[in-house]
């Protein structure tokens, strides 16, 4: 995983780049609070463009990281997911709360 | 003897969780035979990595034992069965409804359920308290020409990027 920080927008972003599923969301978890922690960002982004499986462990760890980044008074998008990902975001009613951004394009 | 099936095949590994990548990529390596659609693997994959997800942290909650995959075809349908000797559900139908979880705490979605039952085309969950759990799953595979034909026909919006 490769992390952003963009100062002026007080924006984090995270490159995701492994499957996720829950052996790896214990490590991509920790890493994430480490640096929402230190930056205390307004808005994180969740890139999917290099993530090609994802179960419902991922589900559980964006919405933990969803919940951290709203008591900061921010929120989250997600960018660049793909069709077979997009249907668990679905069926799960991911997108209401972290919405896919329509543009997509590379931040960082 | 005659088999029953036109092909079998089984593993048995520990509930270690950097196995669910092994177990749902091996189930995928041995599907692909009926010739399935990138997004019908996709479906095939995520459904086996929830089963074994849970026989780790529900049935053997993060303790050492062993889980057993067992993959039947017959025709176009490949059958997978994923069982574990571990603490078992106490109650199936309530474990099945979307969002319930007994793990919270773990960040859990309660929608492991949930995903297998809509991405395969069966579900069956059998349990014994102290003994264990096995899940059994189905997906029919569509043949090739079918999928043409409805491709054709318009009906199938092929979602994935080429």
């Amino acid at each position: 995983m490769k992390t952003h920080y963009i100062e002026k927008d007080k924006l984090l972003s995270f490159e995701i780049t492994e499957e996720i599923d829950h052996h790896t969301t214990e490590k991509i978890r920790r890493r994430m609070d480490n640096e929402i922690t230190k930056y205390m960002p307004r808005k994180i982004v969740f890139d999917f463009n290099q993530v090609t499986f994802m179960d419902s462990a991922g589900i559980g760890m964006l919405i933990g990281r969803y919940k951290m980044v709203k008591m900061l008074g921010g929120s989250a998008e997600l960018i660049n997911v793909k069709p077979s990902i997009k249907k668990i975001f679905e069926m799960c009613g991911v997108l209401k709360i972290i919405p896919i951004r329509k543009e997509e394009t590379k931040v960082g | 003897m005659k088999n029953l099936y036109d092909n079998e095949m089984r593993l048995e590994f520990l509930s270690k969780s950097n196995n669910e990548a092994f177990a749902r990529i091996s189930v995928a390596a041995f599907a692909s035979q009926l010739d399935p659609t990138i997004e019908e693997l996709a479906d095939i994959k995520t459904a086996v990595s929830e089963a074994v997800t849970n026989c780790i942290i529900h049935g053997y909650e993060n303790t050492e034992g062993k889980i057993e995959v067992i993959c039947k075809i017959f025709a176009n349908t490949i059958m997978i069965e994923v069982s574990d000797n571990g603490k078992g559900i106490e109650n199936v139908d309530m474990a099945k409804e979307p969002l319930y979880t007994t793990k919270p705490d773990l960040e859990r979605s309660g929608m492991g359920f949930t995903i297998m039952d809509s991405f395969m085309d069966d579900l069956n969950v059998e349990s014994i308290l102290g003994l264990g759990t096995k899940v059994t799953m189905k997906k029919v595979i569509q043949k090739q020409e079918q999928k043409e034909e409805e491709k054709q026909e318009g009906k199938i919006f092929s979602s994935f990027r080429i």
